[in-house]
């Protein structure tokens, strides 16, 4: 009897050996061990597929698609992108549009520095003076908005920059809706006017702090 | 007539028993220890194609996980990014990097880069991204420190039995808003303010289902 413990001793011994413990780094994928339902004949997103010549599930959008999913029964402006100024920053005449489609409001704003801080302070920094951090690796093209070419675009324009990109600039469109790309140019915009502000811009009863 | 066993073979009986019983403890702790995710999943580092390094890009850059992985508020997935994302930097950086020539190929052609995927989720969970980074729950969470990874494991063993954990009481993992993308920050609870979160359970009506149905349809 003595021997089958040590047997199993010895068992137990060599499987930790091999095993090892708990968290082990392996660049080999996981064994299944009950596999189950785990793996299903349906396309998840940003799957492979044998089936399109592409090799994507994700299908790209064909040309003409019209959103779906909106409230038909009221006016919609936004249907099918058919607002100029609201989709593509422009006027009625096809210049670039002065002034904002959406009421700038704080929450407005509140939303274009989140928005800003995710996307566009990498180069353009927080203060939108440039000098993000991509400056200290080699990107040493990006603008300040403080000067008076970029403080004298429309609305309209930036909001274009935004979706189509410029020069070295790739678009945005894909990670900022039409409307948090309206939040942005707002925000934009609160950050040129900060930078230029003098004290008269500060409320009487709070310039005492910043004397 | 002679004996055919020993006294000692009296004992053996019980013995066999109790033996049969200390193997099957040992094979039931071993099971419990080595067939679980905690033990095959958790520490999967696949090679990708591009050796991109978060602890670079999300650690010292301080670059938001949202400028890369941007659906993630939005749908139930978080996206990988397109060859794009990464173009917006690298067409000025780095821009002849043999490191990058995945990415400048996929770039050009269309053709997606080859990431291996780490977090697999079986097929009959529907998990949704949006919803637990709307309610506080940070990535750090599901995730681990990524933005101090330099090549991405799997850091928890996202079982169905870890996900209950927080599922049954969530309280003590969620974040304030503004920390959810913030992967050293302490939960609220971490922070003595355990209360603020129970508040948010019931302020945002985080409802987290425990029924088969809220992640199995």
């Amino acid at each position: 009897m003595r021997y089958a413990y040590y047997t199993l001793a010895f068992v137990v011994v060599l499987l930790i050996s091999v095993m090892g413990t708990r968290g082990l780094l392996s660049t080999r994928p996981p064994i299944q061990v009950f596999p189950d339902m785990d793996h299903q004949a349906k396309y998840k997103p940003q799957a492979s597929s044998k089936f399109f010549a592409d090799g994507r599930a994700d299908r790209p959008i064909p040309a003409g698609t019209v959103p779906f999913g909106r409230n038909a029964r009221q006016a919609d402006p936004a249907f099918l992108g058919a607002d100029e100024f609201h989709y593509a920053g422009k006027a009625a005449d096809g210049s670039f549009a002065r002034g904002f489609p959406v009421a700038v409001t704080q929450d407005l704003l509140a939303q274009g520095q989140g928005r800003y801080q995710i996307y566009c302070a990498p180069c353009h920094g927080t203060l939108g003076d440039g000098n993000g951090i991509t400056k200290a690796y080699g990107m040493l093209v990006t603008p300040t908005y403080h000067d008076d070419r970029l403080r004298g675009l429309a609305e309209g324009e930036i909001f274009n920059t935004i979706t189509h990109g410029k020069n070295t600039m790739m678009p945005y469109a894909d990670k900022l809706s039409p409307d948090e790309r309206w939040a942005v140019v707002a925000y934009v915009r609160a950050l040129q006017r900060a930078h230029h502000a003098t004290l008269d811009d500060v409320p009487a009863e709070l310039r005492g702090g910043l004397k | 007539m002679s004996k055919i066993f020993p006294k000692s073979a009296n004992a053996l009986p019980l013995q066999i028993v109790i033996f049969l019983f200390v193997l099957g403890g040992v094979a039931a702790a071993g099971i419990t220890y080595y067939a679980t995710p905690a033990y095959l999943r958790v520490g999967y580092q696949p090679v990708q194609p591009v050796p991109f390094d978060h602890s670079l890009h999300a650690g010292q850059l301080g670059m938001d996980c949202r400028y890369c992985h941007a659906s993630v508020e939005k749908s139930a997935t978080s996206s990988v990014p397109a060859a794009q994302t990464c173009m917006n930097c690298h067409s000025i950086i780095k821009p002849q990097s043999p490191l990058l020539e995945v990415v400048r190929q996929s770039y050009q052609t269309g053709d997606p880069v080859p990431w291996v995927k780490i977090h697999q989720n079986p097929d009959y969970v529907y998990f949704n991204h949006s919803v637990h980074v709307a309610r506080g729950v940070s990535c750090v969470e599901c995730h681990g420190k990524v933005n101090e990874m330099v090549t991405v494991q799997q850091a928890k063993p996202h079982s169905m039995s870890w996900c209950l954990d927080c599922h049954r009481n969530p309280a003590p993992r969620l974040r304030a808003p503004g920390d959810v993308y913030n992967l050293d920050s302490p939960t609220l609870a971490e922070q003595g303010k355990l209360a603020q979160a129970q508040g948010y359970i019931h302020d945002w009506k985080v409802n987290a289902p425990t029924s088969c149905s809220g992640c199995h349809r």
